[in-house]
């Protein structure tokens, strides 16, 4: 019934293992109340939060820690009451493995509260509802950190066609969306609704991989009596990709370094629907998330951990290690990234932590010459030659990287699994990338000294003008006075030729 | 604890180098044990010399370059070139013609290009086109097809000696055994002023074309297909190489069946299919997209068929393959795929 439903498809792709069935089998586990928590204030993609509080002051569950700094930044709140011990750097889970800007919270193991406040999202105007969701911290909750009330706000285009819940979840290993769908399938529409009020959609689909015949059936139950539709689509990794996901149920390709939204879709985690829920109907902020703990663990399974719980204390609470962890990897097999150490925090990114073996990862295998074979093209979901743009990435050719559509690799790692000589295609791809972010900026800033200077020499061609003519005026005075230039003239040019290095 | 860091994807389909080429020689399999039983045991020589010579060539040029050597042996790149060059020859050519075609192939087409991945130039067509331009005679020596089981067969010893010491066994003349392939007959026969269906009647051709070649033909399909079920070789290339032959002998057909053999024929005659399947889907020297592919092996069929009915020799699949690799790049950059979100056209 499920394969005809799904009518559309994308280029390339692959079945990979799944390893589901390790971590889904038992229900969402509370994380213990850790003693200490830390916080980090970016979480989310834009500025770093702005921290509001200071070392030694209490805080309740729930309060504001960090405002948002801009408009695409998202505000952090404490995961418990209790004391801030520092506002520092700190480890954070990050692929560049550099510290970034903490909140230590020492917990009272009280969980006192703020005044929640559930709002009737029907009756507020949709600029206040954005407000509440914004005010509660809310980013996308897939993987990629996204401010979702940015998300929200159509403002100036046209009304939104198709309103788009990701329960792909193709990864392997990673259940956390699974167990959500099948334990708070209510939850997550009630989250939906609200989404749809702001959005306005003409049509509401839930797309979810076959494979998880449990969480089809909660979310099918749960969307009974509303227009909302469960679409289940193949099982065939990255389905769960924004852009492959909407082409999957809508048939419309986003364009190149465009969005969803112009081509009238929008598109959310389900997981940030059951946040937006919590956030609007019980006026939680987001505070905690549920991360897969699976791979070589005692007890694999899915916890809901306070958002600063450190790694190590949620693989403690799954009955630690087994042996031969050679890999921790923060998110899926294909697209996370390796750790350094578990003692860094959840953060509202961290989908899944998986400590692989040997058994897991692939073989450290010789790196061969390219033999052209294709298969990455094959493969390919963003329908690239990945053999040419590691050809060229290898050969710093970056400007024919461009050409050929290097910023439209979604990183998938597809190319990587299958390619027979083992290049690290992926790793060459963001190279070039970060190369070319680089130029470009020097580029930037090079332009921006340029203009500097410019204006500085403009400045100074119209202060001297300014001061010529200034002579120019007061020289017919002057002269009917006396012909010795006022020695305080002298002195005025001295400062301003002082004041102007300093501009510079 | 303290962890490992490598980046993403951190699993890897079990997939390797080595894996494809020995499925291209396993492939070969049905279609060397045909030619054998029609040619004798000099192909399985042929297989040996050109193998070890291979091998040899191989590890000294990674030696002197520096490379590791194991591991490139492993990636079976060179067996496959002596392979390919060996069922390319005759059966019975001396031992120093088969030598002189594998080191050209090996020293000259691959390494002095830059070894696996860099050469522009499939190397088992350079090795035989070397051969074809510098020893014409040896080159066009091909046995008549009969089985092992035959009293004209060549035993294996006498096999052996034909090819390392030139000596003939004393019971035959070595024009009794060797002769014209099908198509030589075909070209100097219409060159006569013969048609199609008079030459068909002579006794070197069988069913559809050649006796005995068109069994190994179908080992050759055999192996082909399963070489592209398993996607060890690009179905895109043998479907435009046999699909370009096929219409362009069916044009010339359509004109005169008196003067150009049927499109069925020439599929199935010379080295078409063996050339479709396993010299043309080399994808080192090949287009690397997918509509390139099929536009590289198009332009193959029909080279093939031009140099077959106008050119200077009876077969042209090493010289269309060589063609087309010149035009491989050019081929690649006017065909690239439309990218995910593009616009269209």
């Amino acid at each position: 019934m499920s394969a005809l439903k799904s009518l559309f498809s994308f280029h390339g792709g692959l079945k990979t293992v799944r390893h589901k069935t390790e971590s889904n089998q038992s229900p969402i586990q509370s994380g213990v109340l850790p003693r200490r928590l830390t916080v980090p204030l970016r979480q989310h993609i834009g500025a770093v939060a702005k921290p509001l509080i200071q070392p030694g002051d209490r805080v309740l569950k729930g309060q504001m820690i960090g405002q948002a700094d801009g408009y695409i930044s998202a505000a952090i709140h404490a995961p418990t009451s209790g004391v801030v011990a520092a506002v520092e750097s700190r480890h954070v889970p990050h692929p560049s493995g550099l510290p970034d800007l903490c909140v230590v919270i020492d917990s009272d193991g009280e969980e006192r509260w703020i005044d929640r406040e559930p709002v009737d999202y029907r009756h507020r105007h949709p600029s206040e509802l954005r407000n509440i969701l914004r005010n509660a911290g809310l980013v996308g909750l897939g993987g990629a950190g996204f401010p979702s009330a940015v998300k929200l706000n159509l403002s100036g285009s046209d009304d939104l066609e198709t309103l788009i819940l990701n329960g792909a979840e193709c990864e392997p290993w990673i259940t956390c969306d699974d167990r959500l769908m099948r334990e708070q399938a209510a939850g997550i529409v009630a989250g939906l609704r609200v989404m749809a009020h702001l959005l306005k959609p003409r049509d509401v689909l839930i797309g979810i991989e076959e494979d998880k015949p449990e969480a089809i059936a909660a979310m099918t139950g749960a969307c009974a009596g509303t227009a909302y539709e469960v679409r289940p689509v193949p099982t065939r990794y990255p389905s769960g990709s924004v852009k492959q996901l909407v082409k999957l149920l809508t048939g419309k390709e986003t364009p190149v370094e465009g969005l969803p939204v112009d081509v009238g879709v929008q598109c959310f985690n389900v997981a940030t629907a059951y946040a937006a829920h919590r956030a609007v109907d019980h006026g939680e902020p987001l505070i905690s998330r549920i991360v897969t703990v699976t791979g070589q663990v005692r007890r694999p399974g899915n916890i809901e951990a306070l958002l600063g719980t450190a790694f190590a204390e949620l693989v403690e609470q799954c009955g630690g290690y087994r042996d031969g962890v050679e890999r921790l990897i923060m998110g899926g097999p294909m697209m996370g990234f390796a750790l350094h150490s578990d003692e860094v925090p959840v953060t509202k990114a961290a989908n899944c932590i998986l400590a692989a073996s040997a058994a897991e990862l692939a073989l450290e295998q010789p790196v061969m010459p390219c033999i052209r074979c294709g298969a990455c093209v094959e493969v390919c979901p963003a329908d690239l030659l990945p053999q040419q743009l590691y050809w060229h990435a290898r050969a710093r050719e970056f400007d024919k990287a461009q050409d050929h559509h290097l910023f439209s690799c979604i990183e998938c790692g597809c190319c990587s699994y299958v390619c027979p000589s083992h290049i690290p295609l992926v790793q060459y791809y963001r190279y070039a990338k970060n190369e070319i972010w680089a130029q470009e900026q020097e580029k930037q800033k090079a332009e921006l000294a340029r203009q500097r200077h410019q204006a500085r020499l403009e400045r100074l061609e119209r202060e001297k003008q300014e001061r010529e003519a200034k002579l120019r005026q007061k020289a017919p005075a002057k002269a009917a006075l006396t012909s010795s230039p006022p020695p305080a003239e002298t002195a005025e040019q001295g400062n301003t030729a002082v004041a102007s290095d300093r501009d510079g | 604890m303290r962890f490992k860091t490598v980046t993403s994807p951190h699993i890897l389909q079990d997939a390797s180098v080595g894996r494809i080429m020995r499925r291209v020689l396993y492939a070969m399999l049905p279609g060397i044990a045909a030619l054998t039983w029609f040619f004798g045991w000099g192909i399985v020589v042929n297989l040996v010399i050109a193998t070890a010579v291979a091998l040899l060539a191989e590890t000294a040029l990674l030696a002197v370059r520096g490379k590791p050597i194991l591991l490139h042996l492993g990636d079976y790149s060179a067996v496959v070139t002596a392979g390919l060059l060996a069922v390319a020859l005759p059966p019975l050519a001396p031992w120093w013609l088969t030598a002189v075609g594998v080191l050209s192939a090996i020293v000259i087409a691959k390494h002095l290009y830059g070894g696996l991945g860099y050469n522009p130039f499939n190397p088992a067509m350079v090795g035989y086109v070397v051969l074809l331009i510098s020893f014409p005679r040896e080159m066009s020596a091909w046995l008549i097809p009969h089985g092992l089981d035959q009293p004209y067969a060549l035993t294996f010893l006498e096999t052996l000696r034909v090819i390392f010491n030139g000596e003939w066994p004393a019971r035959f003349t070595i024009d009794a055994l060797t002769g014209a392939t099908p198509l030589d007959v075909l070209r100097t026969q219409l060159g006569l002023g013969l048609t199609v269906t008079e030459i068909r009647n002579s006794p070197v051709f069988g069913i559809v074309s050649g006796y005995g070649w068109e069994w190994a033909a179908l080992g050759f399909l055999g192996g082909g297909l399963w070489l592209v079920y398993t996607r060890a070789a690009d179905w895109r290339i043998p479907l435009g190489m046999l699909g370009g032959l096929a219409i362009i002998s069916s044009v010339f057909y359509v004109i005169d069946p008196l003067r150009y053999a049927p499109p069925w024929f020439h599929l199935w005659s010379g080295a078409a299919i063996f050339g479709a399947f396993f010299i043309a889907t080399d994808p080192v020297t090949a287009s690397a997209t997918p509509r390139g592919r099929l536009i590289y092996g198009a332009g193959i069929g029909v080279l093939v068929y031009i140099i077959r009915g106008f050119g200077g020799y009876p077969d042209g699949v090493a010289f269309s393959v060589l063609l087309m690799n010149i035009a491989a790049p050019t081929i690649d950059l006017y065909t690239r795929p439309r990218v995910f979100g593009a616009r269209r056209g």
